[in-house]
């Protein structure tokens, strides 16, 4: 389920800050550097099914996958964009971590509200608000790779 | 764009992108419209092994689609560090393995030039590669974008990957640029004028006579900084300085494909190259532009030419001519890293090596090295430097403390004589 601690990052929150870099070498630990630059031992503050909220253009520079995937690993359940960059959302759908964009969830959304996403329906709760908000709607090939659980999983269901 | 059906059959009125045009073909659903999402047939792929070979272990995948269409270059690095060095190993192996046709090992330099150097990238192609720097081939004409390594195992594996059909911006350029100012400048203006997200998940069509006056070099460096505007791709103009290039590297044949003349852009935004002023981003955002005339208080440690975007010839030689019989000041370091080994070669051949080396600059063996932190100048703890590249995030060269502006070749190497940011005309 994704339902969990809202974590509020801004703008701009590019690959060199997600996962700082030279960590997508080998034996690097990629939750002890997560977030680093902006919010050191950020893992560590992380529930399993927690959800990160940010500003416009999550994710953006580098095509390194390390920064979803030390997301995923940190627990997180599932990133809220107002908006995100290319590859990075790309890699997030590949790996079925859910990247979901949803402009206007930094004004309904604040840091340690809990919130649950409803992937199917297409909302977002804000149980400490207790105001709803919808995100963008997927697209039928995303909704696919995520329904199979990740790029992977859909090319041994489908070939 | 507008599409009328009939009959089960789609009519097309209005003319077409090249993006448009590229993934109908790759997709073979001849009328895809921005927005769809289809899977495409890649027609060139470069792959990374280090990052391929875990997946397909764990995947149980044996075999790569096509040999024949798969390039490896060992770039970034040029064995740094163990750990890089067993990567590099690694693919070595794997183009062994795999019997991959086209391999360009260490000391080759960065793919995004070995690539059309070499005569793989073909206007009209589809090439989804490993690295974001791939929207580079757009100046032959090549839809290149760049992916992470989940993409990049599956088209390894498959040959296709899942793309969104993008909406299309246009930036048309008239007028001439101004001595000393050249592409980057045009790209930071453009950066810092409408943010770098104005072509997230859109193509960029460059457009216009200022666009098509420009060497194959300088037309890369707006290609290869599409992706610092968000975009997908990032074409420029196919005319016979491209044909030319290409026809002189590979024998195979291609299909050049131009935007239709009545094309509906999602915007056009119109510039007059003759007003730019050279431009500069300052620490830790490409978007935080200003004129080069508002920062010249700031004083260097570094200097820093090279890379996808500013290692090529075109660039050496503009640096070269600022540098020409003058020195790097005392207390900075001034780094020249060509692109590729051919540019390499160029340089020393045309002399502009000598001039490099007589101004005290230090020039290195190609690769990306000091871009990403990897060798040959990384920074340590709250230094300055200027870099002729393309981003400028937070700790990318080094130390989390340490500030990365970037800039043109030509205000870098200004900047590398005063040892403090200076327009290139004030040397």
């Amino acid at each position: 389920m994704m339902r969990g601690t809202a974590y509020v990052f801004g703008d701009e929150i590019n690959t060199d800050i997600i996962t700082p870099r030279g960590s997508d070498y080998v034996g690097a630990d990629l939750t002890d550097i997560l977030m680093s630059p902006v919010r050191p031992n950020f893992a560590a503050e992380v529930d399993e099914g927690d959800i990160i909220v940010a500003g416009e253009h999550f994710g953006s520079g580098s095509s390194r996958e390390t920064a979803p995937r030390a997301i995923q690993e940190a627990g997180i359940s599932a990133v809220v964009a107002e908006s995100f960059a290319r590859i990075y959302y790309r890699n997030s759908v590949n790996i079925g971590l859910p990247a979901l964009t949803c402009p206007g969830v930094t004004e309904h959304v604040s840091e340690e509200d809990e919130i649950e996403i409803g992937l199917g329906n297409g909302v977002i709760q804000n149980h400490t608000t207790g105001r709803d908000v919808e995100f963008e709607p997927l697209d039928d090939v995303v909704q696919s790779i995520y329904d199979a659980g990740g790029l992977f999983k859909y090319y041994h269901a489908t070939k | 764009m507008i599409r009328v059906k009939y009959a089960d059959t789609v009519i097309t009125i209005m003319g077409r992108t090249i993006a448009e045009k590229i993934l109908s073909r790759a997709s073979g659903s001849p009328n895809v419209v921005p927005g769809d999402h289809v899977f495409a047939d890649v027609d060139l792929h470069r792959t990374s092994p280090a990052r391929v070979l875990p997946i397909f272990e764990e995947e149980g995948i044996e075999e790569v689609w096509d040999p024949s269409k798969i390039v490896v270059v060992n770039d970034h690095g040029s064995q740094e560090s163990i750990d890089e060095a067993n990567e590099k190993s690694q693919a070595r192996q794997f183009v062994e393995e795999q019997v991959i046709e086209h391999f360009y090992d260490v000391g080759h330099g960065i793919g995004h030039e070995v690539l059309p150097e070499n005569g793989h990238v073909r206007p009209g192609e589809l090439i989804v590669a490993a690295d974001s720097h791939s929207v580079t081939y757009g100046a032959f004409g090549a839809a290149g974008t760049g992916v992470g390594k989940t993409d990049i195992a599956y088209i390894s594996a498959t040959g296709q990957a899942w793309l969104r059909v993008p909406e299309t911006i246009r930036f048309h350029v008239t007028g001439e640029f101004p001595e000393y100012t050249s592409a980057k400048d045009l790209v930071l203006y453009i950066a810092g004028e409408y943010g770098t997200d104005v072509a997230r998940y859109k193509a960029i069509e460059y457009t216009g006579p200022a666009i098509e006056s420009l060497p194959l070099d300088e037309r890369m460096v707006l290609s290869n900084m599409a992706i610092e505007l968000g975009g997908k791709f990032g074409f420029t103009p196919v005319d016979s300085m491209v044909t030319d290039y290409v026809d002189e590297r590979t024998d195979k044949p291609y299909e050049p494909v131009r935007a239709d003349d009545d094309v509906d852009y999602e915007a056009t935004y119109h510039f007059d190259a003759s007003e730019l002023h050279p431009k500069v981003s300052k620490p830790h955002r490409v978007g935080n532009v200003v004129d080069v005339d508002e920062v010249t208080n700031v004083e260097l440690d570094q200097v820093f030419i090279g890379t996808c975007t500013h290692g090529k010839y075109e660039d050496l030689s503009r640096a070269a001519a600022v540098l020409d019989g003058k020195e790097v000041a005392p207390g900075t370091r001034l780094i020249i890293t060509p692109a590729t080994r051919e540019v390499f070669t160029r340089a020393a051949r045309e002399g502009l090596i000598e001039i490099f080396n007589e101004a005290g600059a230090t020039v290195t063996n190609a690769t990306c090295g000091a871009c990403i932190g990897f060798a040959s100048g990384v920074l340590g703890e709250e230094e300055v430097c200027l870099a002729a590249q393309n981003r400028n995030f937070k700790g990318r060269m080094g130390s989390e403390t340490s500030e990365i502006y970037l800039s043109s070749p030509e205000t870098a190497a200004a900047s590398a004589i005063t040892g403090r940011i200076t327009p290139p005309g004030a040397v």
